[in-house]
Parts: C-alpha cells; sequence; structure tokens
C-alpha cells in the first residue's frame, strides 16, 4: 500500500511527486499515457508568464507569480532550458494604450514587475515589430522554458529520491474501503491512504469518481506553428496582443531551442482528445500573428501542433480538498497560467493540504538535484573533445538537423525515468526536433530503442501504444 | 590549427564529382568530410536504376553509379572522413566537425565547397490538418527503411505528393506486397518524371489524382484515414469533393529542400532555390565559399548533380591558384514571367567562361513557348520550347558574347509564343 497516490504525470503531478518525494513517504504517480508529460504539458507556449494579467486574488495570480519566482533556482536544479527574456504586451491604438495602462496597475496588484513602453523604446527592443505598434507594457520576469525536460526532469528526480511510477496505467475506478482508497486501473489495483487528482483534461471524471463535483473541466484547443532556428535575435521576448476573455492571445515567441512559436488559437471542442489542426484557424492564427510582426518568414515553418487546455467551468485552478474528504485532493484546471504556476502550486499542495493531515517526516538524503546532462552544442570545443575521449559515442552524431550525438541519447535512456518511445527521446533531447523532423535520425533511434528495450523494431511505438513505425520485415 | 587547401562538405555525388575535379586541376590537398557510414550520401538507398544515362551513357541504380565515382576517388588518393559531421563554419572558412575517433576538430580552409545535398519537406512543414500519428512518413524515410534496413512501413499506403521519390516508392512497395492506394497532386500536373509516371504507376494501375490534396489525416496514435479533397484553380480544397481512404500509411513526397544551414547561419544569402546565391563558378559572396549540388537547388538527375559539382570543383582550383578575383562587371540574375528560379544569381564577365551555363526551372507546364532572355530590358536570345515542365531542370549554355559590359541584369522569362513579336 502507497502512501500517496498522485493521478497523472504531467506537470502539475511531476510537481506534486517531486515534493512529495522530499518526505519519508511511499509514493506512486499513476500515468494513462506510455510517457510523462505527454498531453497538454506538452503541447502549450512554453512560456513561465510573468503574472502580471490575472485577476488579483485570483489562484492563477497567487500562484503564477510564486511559481515564476522559483522557475530560476528550480531550472538550475533540474538541468531545464529557462530563459527570462521577458514579455511585452503591445498596443497598437489609443484604447489599447488605456488597456495596457490599466494592465499596469492589475501587475502592480499582482506585485509584477511591468514598465510601459513607448513606440521608440518597444521598436527599439524588437525591431520587427509592425511599425504601427504604439507602445507596449514590458514585463521582465516573464521567460520561456523547455516544458519537456521540465517534466521529464521533475519526474527523474522524484524517481531518484525514491517515488515511483506506472506508465500506461490508467485509473477506472475509485474506492474508499475501510479508510483505504482503492483504485482499479488498466494495471490492476493499487491502494493508498491519500489520492492526488492531477488528471488535467479528465481531472473532473477523476474527482466525480468520489463525490459529484459542481465543476468540470472543457478541452479547448490551441494550434500552434513551429518555425526553424533560421536566425538568432528574430523576437527577442516574448510578445503578446493585449489578453481578451479567450486568454492571453496569439504570441509570438522564440524557444529555448531558438525556434520561434506562433500561436495558440482559443476554441472549445468536444473531444478531450481532439489535437487535430486544421487550416482555418491556422490561417486566423497566421493573420494576427503577421498584424504584430509582418515579417515573420512562414517558410521556415517545420511544423504545426495544437494542445488542449483543461479549462476548468470556474474560471480558476481548482486546489483544495476534496468536498468530504481531507484524504483525496484536487488539482484541477490547471490551464494557462499552469506551467508558470506548477511549481507553486506542487509546493503548496505537500506542505498545506497534505502535511496536515498525513504524518510526515522530511527526508534526510533528499538530492534536489538531477545528475547533469551533457548538451553537447553548449560546450567548447576542448570540453567536446574532453567528453569524447572519455566516450566516443558524444562524436557520433545522431541527429543532424539538432545535432545530437549517440551519447546523448544513450544517456536519457539510461536514467531512472523510462523513455520508451521516439517521440519520449524526442521529447527529452530534441533528436527529430529539426527542419527534417526524423527524416534522418528517427530510423536510428528506432533500432538503438529497440536494442535497448529488447523488443523487436517492429514493437518500437512513435508515441502511443500501438503506433508502430514499421508494420512487417520485407520479403 | 589543421589547414587545408580545399576543404569539401559532403561526400555525396556533388562533393565527390567536386574532389576529382579540382584534384584534376592540380590542387592535391583536398578533404571529404562525409556524415554517413560510406561515400555515396543519399544514392545509397536509391537501388532502384536510372542513373548516369548522360553521365555513362548507361542505365545504373544508384549503388553502381556511386561506386564509379568512389572508384575515383579512391585512385587519386583523395582524403576523406566518414561519419564526420559539420557542426559550423565561420567566414573566415575555419570548420568544426565533430567525429568519435578524433572528437571535435577545427580545421581552417582556402576554399570550401558546400555539397551537404537536400532533405525532405516533412508533414509538418506543409501543416497538413487533421491529427499528427505515426504512420505519416516521407518517400525517402519509408525508402531508408526498407533498402538500407529490410522493413516495410505499411500495408496499405496512399501517397502525397508526385515527386519522384514518391512514385519510385509506390512501385516498390506494390513489389513488396503493400497495397497503393493512390497518389494525390495538388497541382494539375505531375511533379515526377513522365517516365516514373508510366513504369511507377500507369503499369501498376495506381491511380494519380490531380489537382487533389490530403485534407483530413485521421486517428490518434496510429493512421486509421486519410480523407482527400479536390482543389480549385487556387489550390484551395473544395468542400462536399471529399473521399475518404481507409490506409496505414500516407507517404509524403512533397518536395525536397536544400540542406543549406551551415550557409545560411553565416548570413550568406539565399536564393530563390532556397539554397545560396552564387556566381558563374559556384562561388558565394564570400571569396573561396562554393556551393553545389542539392544543396544548391534541387536537381531532377544525379547526372547533372555531378556537373555541377565539377563546376565548383573546376572554380574552387581556378580560386586556389590565385586566378579567381571579383571583377568589375556584374550581372545579376532575374527570375520573370513564368520562371521559379536562376542559377546562378550573379554573373561576373570578367571571369565568365565563353559558354555560361543557366539552370531554372519554370513554374508550370507550358507548351509552344519561347525562352527569353533579356538584358536591361534587351531581348538578346529567344529559345523556342515545343513543351516545358517544372519536374525538369533546364540547362541552357548562354554564349557569353550576348552579354554586353554595361548590362546589369539577366532575366530569364517564359513568353508564349503568340506573344513575341
Amino acid at each position: 500500500m502507497f502512501d500517496v497516490i498522485v493521478i497523472g504525470a504531467g506537470v502539475s503531478g511531476a510537481f506534486v511527486t517531486r515534493n512529495l518525494s522530499r518526505y519519508e513517504l511511499n509514493v506512486i504517480c499513476l500515468e494513462a499515457k506510455n510517457d510523462v508529460g505527454d498531453v497538454s504539458s506538452m503541447a502549450n507556449s512554453a512560456i513561465v508568464h510573468s503574472g502580471y494579467d490575472p485577476l488579483p486574488g485570483t489562484n492563477k495570480a497567487k500562484f503564477n507569480v510564486l511559481g515564476n519566482k522559483m522557475y530560476p533556482s528550480i531550472c538550475k536544479e533540474l538541468d531545464v532550458s529557462f530563459s527570462p527574456i521577458g514579455s511585452m504586451t503591445l498596443g497598437f491604438n489609443e484604447e489599447n494604450m488605456a488597456t495596457l495602462a490599466s494592465l499596469k496597475e492589475r501587475a502592480k496588484e499582482n506585485g509584477v514587475e511591468a514598465i510601459l513602453l513607448d513606440k521608440e523604446e518597444t521598436l527599439k527592443l524588437e525591431p520587427n515589430i509592425s511599425s504601427s505598434v504604439m507602445g507596449s507594457l514590458l514585463c521582465p520576469t516573464a521567460g520561456i522554458i523547455n516544458p519537456f525536460t521540465l517534466v521529464a526532469h521533475c519526474f527523474e528526480n522524484a524517481l531518484d529520491n525514491g517515488a515511483k511510477l506506472e506508465l500506461n496505467c490508467k485509473v477506472t475506478s475509485i474506492k474508499k474501503e475501510d479508510g483505504i482508497y482503492v483504485l482499479e486501473t488498466t494495471k490492476g489495483i493499487y491502494k493508498a491512504k491519500m489520492v492526488i487528482n492531477c488528471a488535467g483534461l479528465y481531472a473532473d471524471k477523476i474527482a466525480s469518481m468520489v463525490e459529484p463535483i459542481d465543476w468540470h473541466i472543457s478541452p479547448r484547443k490551441g494550434e500552434y506553428y513551429v518555425l526553424d532556428h533560421f536566425k538568432p535575435d528574430f523576437v527577442n521576448h516574448v510578445l503578446f496582443p493585449l489578453p481578451t476573455e479567450k486568454g492571453k492571445g496569439i504570441l509570438v515567441t522564440r524557444t529555448t531551442s531558438n525556434n520561434y512559436l506562433v500561436g495558440p488559437s482559443s476554441e472549445f471542442v468536444d473531444s478531450k482528445d481532439d489535437t487535430s489542426t486544421d487550416s482555418l484557424t491556422l490561417g486566423e492564427v497566421k493573420k494576427s500573428a503577421v498584424s504584430m510582426v509582418p515579417s515573420i518568414p512562414f517558410y521556415e515553418q517545420i511544423r504545426t501542433f495544437s494542445g488542449l487546455r483543461a479549462t476548468p467551468s470556474t474560471h480558476d485552478f481548482v486546489i483544495s480538498y476534496s468536498k468530504n474528504d481531507k484524504y483525496f485532493i484536487n488539482v484541477a484546471g490547471i490551464e494557462s497560467p499552469g506551467l508558470a504556476s506548477s511549481p507553486a502550486i506542487g509546493k503548496y499542495v505537500v506542505e498545506e493540504l497534505v502535511k496536515p493531515v498525513l504524518n510526515m517526516k522530511e527526508k534526510a538524503n533528499f538530492n534536489p538535484n538531477i545528475k547533469p546532462y551533457i548538451k553537447m552544442n553548449d560546450l567548447s570545443i576542448e570540453e567536446r573533445n574532453q567528453i569524447i575521449k572519455k566516450n566516443p559515442k558524444y562524436g557520433q552524431m545522431i541527429c543532424n538537423c539538432e545535432k545530437i550525438s549517440l551519447g546523448e541519447i544513450e544517456d536519457v535512456l539510461s536514467r531512472s525515468l523510462p523513455c520508451l518511445t521516439i517521440k519520449a527521446v524526442k521529447k527529452r533531447t530534441r533528436a527529430g526536433f529539426g527542419k527534417c523532423q526524423g527524416g534522418f535520425c528517427q530510423s536510428k533511434v528506432l533500432f538503438l530503442l529497440a536494442d535497448k528495450l529488447n523488443i523487436s523494431p517492429l514493437e518500437v511505438n512513435y508515441d502511443g501504444e500501438g503506433s508502430y513505425i514499421l508494420k512487417e520485415e520485407s520479403k | 590549427m589543421r589547414k587545408v587547401d580545399l576543404l569539401i562538405i559532403g561526400g555525396g555525388s556533388a562533393g565527390m564529382a567536386a574532389a576529382i575535379k579540382a584534384y584534376d586541376e592540380g590542387i592535391k590537398d583536398i578533404l571529404i568530410l562525409e556524415k554517413g557510414e560510406f561515400l555515396g550520401g543519399i544514392l545509397n538507398q536509391c537501388i532502384h536504376n536510372g542513373f548516369g544515362l548522360h553521365e555513362f551513357k548507361e542505365e545504373l541504380t544508384g549503388p553502381e553509379f556511386l561506386t564509379r565515382f568512389v572508384n575515383q576517388v579512391e585512385e587519386r588518393h583523395i582524403p576523406y572522413k566518414l561519419n564526420s559531421y559539420v557542426t559550423s563554419l565561420t567566414k573566415d572558412k575555419v570548420v568544426t566537425y565533430v567525429n568519435s575517433s578524433e572528437g571535435a576538430v577545427q580545421i581552417e580552409a582556402k576554399a570550401i565547397i558546400m555539397a551537404a545535398g537536400c532533405l525532405e519537406r516533412s508533414a509538418g512543414a506543409i501543416g497538413i490538418p487533421g491529427e499528427r500519428p505515426a504512420g505519416v512518413i516521407t518517400a525517402g524515410q519509408a525508402q531508408l527503411y526498407l533498402n538500407e534496413y529490410g522493413y516495410l512501413v505499411g500495408k496499405k499506403v496512399f501517397i502525397l505528393g508526385s515527386g519522384d521519390i514518391g512514385l519510385i516508392m509506390a512501385r516498390r512497395m506494390t513489389l513488396e506486397g503493400a497495397k497503393v492506394l493512390g497518389v494525390a497532386e495538388l497541382m494539375p500536373y505531375s511533379n515526377g518524371l513522365n517516365r516514373n509516371i508510366q513504369q511507377c504507376l500507369i503499369d501498376f494501375n495506381i491511380p494519380l489524382y490531380l489537382s487533389h490534396t490530403v485534407t483530413n489525416i485521421i486517428g490518434k496514435d496510429k493512421l486509421e484515414a486519410i480523407e482527400i479533397s479536390k482543389v480549385d484553380d487556387k489550390l484551395q480544397p473544395i468542400k462536399g469533393t471529399e473521399q475518404r481512404f481507409d490506409v496505414d500509411t500516407l507517404m509524403l513526397s512533397v518536395g525536397l529542400l536544400p540542406n543549406n544551414a551551415l550557409l545560411n547561419n553565416i548570413g550568406i544569402p539565399q536564393s530563390r532555390s532556397r539554397g545560396s546565391c552564387v556566381n558563374e563558378h559556384m562561388e558565394t559572396e564570400v571569396e573561396g565559399i562554393f556551393s553545389c549540388g542539392n544543396v544548391l537547388h534541387v536537381h531532377d538527375l544525379v547526372d547533372y548533380v555531378v556537373e555541377e559539382g565539377r563546376l565548383a570543383g573546376l572554380g574552387a582550383s581556378i580560386y586556389l591558384k590565385g586566378n579567381l578575383h571579383k571583377g568589375e562587371h556584374e550581372i545579376s540574375t532575374v527570375a520573370g514571367d513564368g520562371i521559379g528560379y536562376v542559377v546562378p544569381s550573379t554573373i561576373d564577365l570578367d571571369n565568365a567562361m565563353d559558354s555560361i551555363e543557366i539552370k531554372f526551372r519554370v513554374r508550370k507546364p507550358s507548351k509552344n513557348v519561347y525562352i527569353e532572355y533579356s538584358c536591361d530590358g534587351n531581348v538578346i536570345k529567344k529559345v523556342y520550347k515545343m513543351a516545358i515542365i517544372p519536374s525538369e531542370m533546364e540547362i541552357y549554355k548562354l554564349d557569353k558574347k550576348l552579354l554586353n559590359k554595361d548590362y546589369k541584369t539577366l532575366k530569364v522569362s517564359l513568353v508564349n509564343k503568340e506573344d513575341v513579336k
């Protein structure tokens, strides 16, 4: 039996599990998919928002501002790329400028630094913005992050500190028997004193397995373009239009890997599985982005994708005990700014909700740091030479576009966190993320996975279970 | 730092041809850097025949064709390194490459020939609507899995795009027992060579849907079906024309792109071909850096790739002997009406040979037309074409005598016969 079961291995589940692993507790995280961070946590804007725009007093405002402050040190501990490049919200007319002035006041109330810039100052910082811009609100504490390694490294650290993780494990029912939660899953029965529901889009479904609830989660889709890293300083900040009731609007930003991200749209959809894209919506995204940055070279497009936000009917994060039982905690509706908020959410849930209920003692030997990853691209010639001398596999290039070596890929396959699919390798190492989208390297990754997992090449999944690349041996 | 006279990036057909030519012109200190396990590049996986008709006057398979070049490299003892990947280069021609035996190495070259080939446009690059499951794969990738590893990527296949690799793979997979349900082509004409349409589609009763595109990809983890639609003359899908095909594989053959990040990264201007701008000697605006083959513009035949490689090899050898100086009289080429791109981007009249190779592609198939060459508005040459198609690269040897030293531009245009007075 476990002390705590965390349901869902997205970014909130990651930080809750990691924070629990600080204590002498028997903890497991159950994930329906075959990798961590495989739903909303991997398909978003990858922004650590400053917290200037959520309504003061909401959970969103509170956790965003706290989470933002935690990121620099957490990314150091977890070896995650993070860069506080700042955000700029752009105004194009007098009305916009008045709104920006009131947003500046809101930022102040939230305790977030925000500076109003005039046209000249705005264009000086971002020369590629449309010259019709009238001014902007600069929030220097906003940043960009690698959301893939954030979730993966957070789990790796939790696992290194004794937590457990079960993939391909979908919870189908929850009962409480003699004070113990009994979870039926696709991988058998799991029991625990306490359950923390971090099930993302399905958090309402999980919560209602325990008690009737008066909130629900609606999937709200956002579609994006990814552009190749054609130029390092095409835009230097996260560029937003004015926020509306539909969200923060279509942004243009560079990413931690110096790609550019354009999106997201915002549309409620019927299915919690629908991550399709469509030309009409992407056309609108393009139009909106071009109105801010007219010269975006869309011919540098290398991918389009969409993600689903877990939008709660309450309009705010649901982070609380269930109505009838303090041993069941809901962490639900973590839509934007969820990524920015999650470190603070994880800390709050464990210290303010779990601690008063469970008898828990801090581990003496908790190690907040993961073993750093070797990133050959970031190293000098001398450093690279030393590493290749020790392990020649770091000199063997697998992914040409992103320059990822065999050594780097074998490293992720040897860590405590399972890495079972081509997509998982891609998310951890960036192999396959480049201009050829795996055209040259996917086969190498596939046969390496088959070898390391000791399975047939026919059984290697691209992503979800059954997503085999190869169908049969040739004649 | 190690030094070399001529460094060649890429040991495929362009790089080998360039090396051989430079060697024969007297440049002996050469190094070819090849990222793969073998010389020959993508030809290694092209086991079908059809290569070498111009070069060797016979039909060879890809491996046969490349072997003849590898032999010429070996006969000359031209040094090359395999499994060696160039990570960066500078305008001062310092190249950094990495491999497992030497580590990360910096080498200073007097001249560089870029010959890194091309890559396939992916599903992401063209943003096909729908989901992103396994089973959507480029034709070259499917070819690699089949020809180098012996695995079939699908049993029920639909192909988007009528580029040559897709056509070749339609036949190849049919012969392997897969069912190819059809090929959709966005344009009202095929983008493949006519011989491939005949030998790979018609001979196997595989339907070609012209003016069609894929408008939905269905399947969450693995591909279940695709939907194609007819497109209007603005290439927009027409509602109500959707057809569904239940397939496990959507193979893409939607074009190739020069793999030119290394030269783009140092700010060398790009031509409309998406490769670097070069002059008549295949030299970029950075003196001593040359480019040739598919990294410069995508060719239809490997025979023309090796010819261009030799031109770059010749250019580099003239440069290395100190005889290629920027002249006073430069003419810029312009892709006029109906022309996709023109290579070279500039012609240095003081250096140009008597006959200058102008290469271009037309935008759409045309019949009974002239290709008009005009300088600063003066027509200097008109060449009649009974038929001309985008899938075939055009090469015209322009007589230098037609170019006047005062000219600034050379425009290549497609003109209908009746419009010509």
